[in-house]
């Protein structure tokens, strides 16, 4: 980041972020239920966006196996569930993250010793090992039915129990993924910003005169893999409870690659493309599906007008668009 | 004691012997020139000490300390460093950041992931004065893919003393500029060298550039050392200036 306009910088995401947040804060008061409930899941989604651009836009790797933490984090509030009668949203947090992390950490080990699309396979290849598990060992996991999360109690049990699903979705818990999300959003920014982050996008900018810096290349990377898959746990678990059923489909490869279609829609050469991508996904998904049987029909085609016209997704182009403008006048 | 000793240092691709048998000897505070023709097994040399490159025998002593089987990053943390023969930067990074970086992992603040790393006034400061010995200060804020040849040269060499080496190797520095960019370029990387007790390796095939700026000079050829001494003597070796040159030496 530039040092004689990090002030300005500063100030000018933060023109672009407050509006933001201060809409975000009131959709539930203007927009249906249904659309909040919506925006909510679009946000969790986004939560795992960042944690995968952690890994693509900062550190070079493009995983294809994100759905294995996603669905791992999901898994872990429905054992928690089932095994130990939990039902605080608080602790599903916890051991959604947890879990998503441990293994993350167990995967990035085997991963992180290729890069490019031996990393990418490997990366797949390992989270299909997963889904496998989570079909098979159907006595625990529930197999291709899956396992149901009941809707969960807020704040210690201050908040919970509601009379209809859809008001408690679209009001305390759209609020409680909000907080979350924020907080996401400013621990990545801090990430990316921090000396690690630096050293991370000095892997993906050149491995061999990075590790002739003393960047111990291959540890940086591990570690970014296990906080990318704890991110991205942090989305399923947070996401589970709205859907209210997590099945392997979850952790299947086409999952894997709804979350990297977030980051090529958003632009992935940006912090925010990601998190945009993520939540305009999440709509074009909807109303592709509300107006079409053919609904991976009109995503592959976004998909494709994307990779051709817009190769630096929807953030990337807005940027040089509004540096068009600037130099305009 | 010699600041670094090989003991008959051994590099070969298949009959290729790129590195054969080589005892080279770099002592503590000089500008050591590494000359020879193309192929002679300069680079493989320093890439094989820096730790680029697996030696297939032999012995790297630093300071006494054996390096032959440390890792690059053991080797960095001992105080080697180096710059490429083909620039090696961080494209997407600022200049800044491109100094910064050697100076966040040479005090081990690499790892830090909740601090900002803007906010190091430490290194935020050392990381200009760095820049401001290369005459980098006004590009602090220009990515290093769009820098032009010379400064890019010049960024590389200063990403590897910012790690504050003991012993620095340069890999042609001057390679892939105009005439006119080099004495500049090397009166800069020589007067940071020396100001700083840095000990210095430097590449280089421009024997005007080796003669004005090295204590001493020692010639490659085909995988061994053909000659060693101060510029004058390697200017009256025979032969070296026919190896080198096909001519003989000018007395």
């Amino acid at each position: 980041m530039p040092l004689a306009s990090d002030a300005a910088s500063l100030k000018r995401a933060l023109a672009i972020a407050i509006p933001i947040a201060v809409v975000l804060i009131l959709i539930p008061y203007v927009v249906p239920p249904y659309h909040a409930y919506l925006l909510s899941s679009g946000l969790t989604y986004a939560i795992a966006g960042l944690g995968f651009n952690l890994l693509l836009g900062y550190t070079g790797l493009l995983s294809f196996g994100h759905a294995a933490y996603f669905g791992m984090g999901a898994y872990a509030v429905a054992f928690l569930v089932k095994y130990f009668k939990i039902a605080s949203m608080e602790a599903f947090v916890v051991g959604g993250v947890a879990a998503a992390a441990i293994v993350a950490a167990v995967f990035g080990f085997v991963c992180v010793r290729y890069t490019r699309i031996f990393f990418s396979i490997l990366a797949l290849a390992l989270s299909m090992v997963l889904w496998s598990l989570f079909l098979k060992f159907y006595w625990v996991t529930g197999g291709s039915d899956g396992l149901r999360v009941p809707t969960p109690t807020l704040l210690g049990g201050l908040i919970g129990n509601p009379e209809d699903k859809m008001d408690f979705l679209s009001g305390p818990y759209y609020y409680f993924v909000l907080v979350l999300f924020f907080l996401a959003v400013a621990v990545m920014w801090v990430i990316v910003n921090s000396p690690f982050g630096k050293a991370l996008q000095a892997i993906r900018d050149n491995e061999t005169r990075a590790e002739f810096v003393g960047v111990q290349v291959r540890k940086y990377r591990w570690i970014a893999f296990v906080v990318s898959g704890a991110f991205t746990g942090l989305a399923g678990a947070l996401w589970v409870p709205a859907n209210g059923l997590i099945t392997p489909d979850f952790v299947y490869w086409t999952f894997s690659g709804k979350i990297v279609f977030f980051a090529v829609l958003g632009g992935f050469r940006t912090f925010a493309g990601p998190v945009i991508g993520a939540v305009v996904f999440n709509y074009l998904e909807y109303f592709a599906v509300a107006s079409t049987d053919y609904w991976q029909l009109v995503l592959g085609t976004v998909l494709v007008f994307l990779v051709m016209a817009m190769p630096t997704g929807i953030v990337g182009t807005l940027g040089r668009l509004a540096l068009k403008l600037r130099s305009a006048s | 004691m010699s600041l670094l000793e090989t003991h008959k240092l051994r590099k070969h691709f298949g009959f290729l012997h790129a590195v054969d048998d080589v005892d080279f000897i770099v002592e503590q505070g000089e500008v050591l020139a590494l000359i020879g023709s193309n192929g002679a097994g300069k680079t493989t040399l320093v890439n094989v000490i820096s730790g680029l490159l697996r030696a297939d025998g032999g012995q790297i002593l630093f300071h006494g300390t054996d390096l032959t089987h440390l890792s690059v990053y053991d080797r960095i943390r001992a105080g080697i460093a180096r710059s490429f023969q083909i620039v090696n930067l961080f494209d997407h990074l600022t200049s800044y950041d491109n100094i910064a970086l050697p100076i966040f992992s040479r005090e081990g603040k690499t790892r830090r992931l909740t601090s900002l790393a803007d906010k190091d006034g430490a290194v935020r400061q050392e990381a200009l004065e760095v820049l401001n010995q290369y005459g980098l200060e006004s590009k602090r804020n220009v990515l290093a893919g769009v820098l032009s040849q010379g400064e890019r040269k010049l960024l590389d060499v200063a990403v590897a003393h910012a790690l504050h080496p003991r012993l620095l190797f340069l890999d042609e520095p001057t390679s892939g500029v105009s005439t006119r960019e080099k004495a500049p370029i090397m009166d800069i990387i020589t007067s940071v060298v020396r100001s700083g007790g840095i000990t210095a390796v430097i590449i280089e095939h421009d024997m005007d550039v080796v003669f004005k700026y090295s204590d001493r000079i020692v010639v490659m050829h085909q995988g061994t050392i053909l000659a060693q001494g101060t510029p004058d003597e390697i200017r009256r070796n025979e032969q070296v200036s026919m190896t080198l040159l096909g001519a003989p030496a000018l007395t």
